[in-house]
């Protein structure tokens, strides 16, 4: 844990729409749990709205989206607006699971964060949120 | 050194015991396959999972499919399909297509199999919690075109306890879940006796992170848990068990995935026999195999070709009944048309090139294999046993256990790639520098509006009177805990929607919610 950081960093990890691949989700779960995180998972099924509304109650960071069923450029840009309403640009969105690189740049000018590919070192993931909390959020 | 298998079984650096084998092919317990001549008799059948967009295209991709030399059809449904909802339901929205065709109501399953004549193509539906409603439209199709449904042959995967412990496409409660397991297994022993009523499947555990015993061993303790409830309701297991059918992964280690398919079939063989199966049909364990999707990876997809090539030949020589071979592309998105080619291809090479299909069960009595099968035995009955103590599987997915075994082993494996303790070749080790990006396959998003227009005009053509008798006698029967597949047909064939049987269903059995 960075000392720079008087409380653990917040994530929400989410499994949007229909999808029901929840292995990489659980992995990466566990993982920040292990880097020394907070982790909040909220199971399958979620809407953007589900999300968005537990991403607020819980306070969180940061929230990581999986989605492998294809349906993430309606996913992600309905979260962003949401977002927005809500005021929460100074949380980050990012995620991954099987999304072509040409959507992840689509994404990435929406204001999405990174987007991870299969075979990620769960380590890169934990750095990368580390280093934008760092950055964005106050603590 | 020690080297272990991904299950954790070690493995020595050369075998010596030799194992006295009585045991022939097509006999009790099946070690050696359930048939005495195997490929000699009939090649395993070449199936490729594929369903995507419209039942159209589907369509198109079936005769393209069938046109190259694929010998079984097996359906890719999307989400919504999967869920029962329908493409216009809220819950729809970005799904519709994406992994699989989009059926909304009769009318898209008589577009999916136009042209198709379902006497002589056996097909295999991946569909569970609305299996009822799926294989209710394929025999209504089947009635349409004219054919006697007691030749129609085929599967639908109809596993639900898999769903709730590693794929997720639940709806209904597991006791009602169950219910309309048995009630599909009935209906067919009667009215469609060819189909396989449900495929037991290890595959999308082993893809949710099991290793390859606890892959074998949760499936058979589902398996055990059907013919319970099966036996429960009254039916014979000398006739249902006739039908059953399972569904395993294949990765990467060769020799265990071998071993775990023999195994397979003496555990089953011993299963049955124990709880009373005395007809060596209802004892044999006949299985389709998938090679392993997880272990494709997104980096210099090429080399998924020869993984998948691995699998493929590690499945024909386990004695699988049928095969699908991924596409290299598919840690990427659905397959793209080349990659699907060449997929098929590949069982081809090994079916008529290669010489592996040319005896029964070329390994038998291989000291490493013979021990390697006994070992994964030995480790997948610990499990089964620590199961039947908490009360099968149905409790034993309720408390979370199995769930949690598989998370668990999932982490394991992701560490051990992570620290380099296993090498995946592109990923962890020999990376190129630069990536290629091949060109991937994409699903249009206007599909649902298309879906979502032939809804509104078949709500407004249907016969509302019919329908609404048919929905009302559906709801009678599902609470009257009678059998609901002649209930469901009737629904179908009055172009009920799947959303519309669905909602009714969780009106009458609630939700099941891991929340």
């Amino acid at each position: 844990m960075d000392t720079s950081f008087n409380r653990p960093i917040r994530v929400l990890i989410a499994k949007a729409g229909l999808d029901g691949h929840d292995r990489g989700a659980k992995v990466i779960a566990t993982s920040l749990r292990d880097a020394g995180m907070e982790v909040i998972y909220t199971g399958l099924r979620q809407t953007p709205e589900m999300i968005v509304n537990t991403a607020l109650q819980e306070d969180v960071d940061a929230i990581g989206i999986s989605i492998l069923s294809g349906a993430h450029m309606t996913v992600f840009p309905k979260i962003m607006q949401l977002i927005k309403e809500k005021q929460m640009d100074d949380v980050l969105v990012t995620g991954g699971g099987i999304i072509p690189a040409s959507d992840m740049s689509a994404l990435n000018e929406l204001g999405v964060g990174k987007l991870f590919a299969p075979g990620t070192n769960t380590k890169d993931i934990a750095t990368y949120i580390t280093g934008w909390v760092q950055q964005n959020r106050n603590f | 050194m020690q080297i272990k298998t991904t299950s954790g079984i070690e493995i020595k650096e050369v075998y010596t015991e030799p194992k006295n084998l009585s045991e022939l092919p097509g006999e009790f317990p099946y070690t050696r396959g359930i048939q005495k001549d195997m490929y000699r008799g009939k090649m395993w059948t070449m199936r490729q999972y594929a369903g995507f967009s419209t039942a159209e295209e589907s369509n198109r991709r079936y005769h393209y499919l069938l046109s190259q030399g694929t010998t079984g059809l097996s359906v890719a449904f999307d989400l919504p399909t999967q869920i029962g909802y329908d493409s216009d339901d809220p819950m729809s929205e970005g799904e519709v297509g994406k992994v699989g065709v989009a059926i909304d109501s009769l009318q898209d399953m008589e577009l999916l199999f136009d042209g198709i004549d379902l006497q002589k193509v056996s097909t295999s539906m991946t569909i569970n919690s609305t299996a009822a409603i799926l294989l209710a439209m394929y025999i209504a199709v089947a009635k349409k075109q004219g054919a006697d449904i007691k030749l129609i042959s085929g599967t639908i995967q109809n596993d639900i306890l898999k769903e709730y412990a590693a794929r997720g496409t639940y709806i209904y409660p597991p006791k009602p879940s169950m219910r309309l397991i048995t009630d599909i297994f009935e209906y067919c022993s009667k009215e469609v006796p060819k189909w396989n009523t449900i495929s037991i499947s290890g595959y999308h555990i082993r893809e949710a992170g099991s290793t390859a015993v606890q892959e074998l061993a949760f499936t058979l303790a589902n398996g055990k848990a059907y013919l319970k409830a099966a036996i429960e309701k009254g039916l014979d297991i000398n006739v249902f068990a006739k039908r059953l059918s399972f569904f395993f992964n294949c990765h990467n280690n060769f020799f265990e995935e071998i071993a775990k398919f023999r195994a397979a079939r003496r555990m089953w063989a011993n299963i049955t026999k124990e709880l009373g199966a005395t007809d060596p049909s209802a004892q044999k364990l006949r299985f389709h195999t998938q090679t392993g999707g997880s272990t494709l990876t997104a980096q210099q997809p090429l080399n998924n070709i020869i993984r998948v090539t691995n699998q493929a030949l590690a499945a024909v020589l386990g004695g699988t009944q049928s095969l699908h071979t991924n596409g290299y592309d598919e840690a990427l998105s659905l397959p793209t048309e080349a990659a699907a080619r060449i997929a098929l291809r590949t069982q081809q090479i090994i079916a008529f090139e290669s010489g592996a299909a040319d005896t029964v069960d070329p390994l038998a009595g291989s000291y490493f294999v013979e021990a390697l099968t006994d070992e994964v035995e030995a480790a997948a009955w610990q499990y089964i046993e620590k199961i039947d103590a908490m009360g099968g599987a149905v409790n034993a997915i309720e408390l979370g256990y199995i769930q949690e075994e598989i998370a668990a082993a999932s982490y394991d494996y992701q560490k051990e790639v992570e620290s380099e303790e296993r090498k995946i070749v592109g990923l962890n080790s020999y990376g190129d520098k630069e990536e290629i990006n091949p060109e991937t396959f994409r699903v249009n998003d206007s599909i649902r509006k298309m879906q979502m227009e032939k809804i509104a005009s078949l709500k407004s053509s249907r016969n509302n009177v019919y329908l609404r008798e048919a929905l009302n006698d559906l709801e009678r029967t599902a609470k009257a805990g009678e059998n609901v597949m002649p209930a469901v047909l009737n629904c179908v064939e009055s172009y009920a929607t799947v959303g519309e049987i669905s909602n009714l269903l969780r009106k009458v059995f609630g939700e099941y919610s891991t929340v």
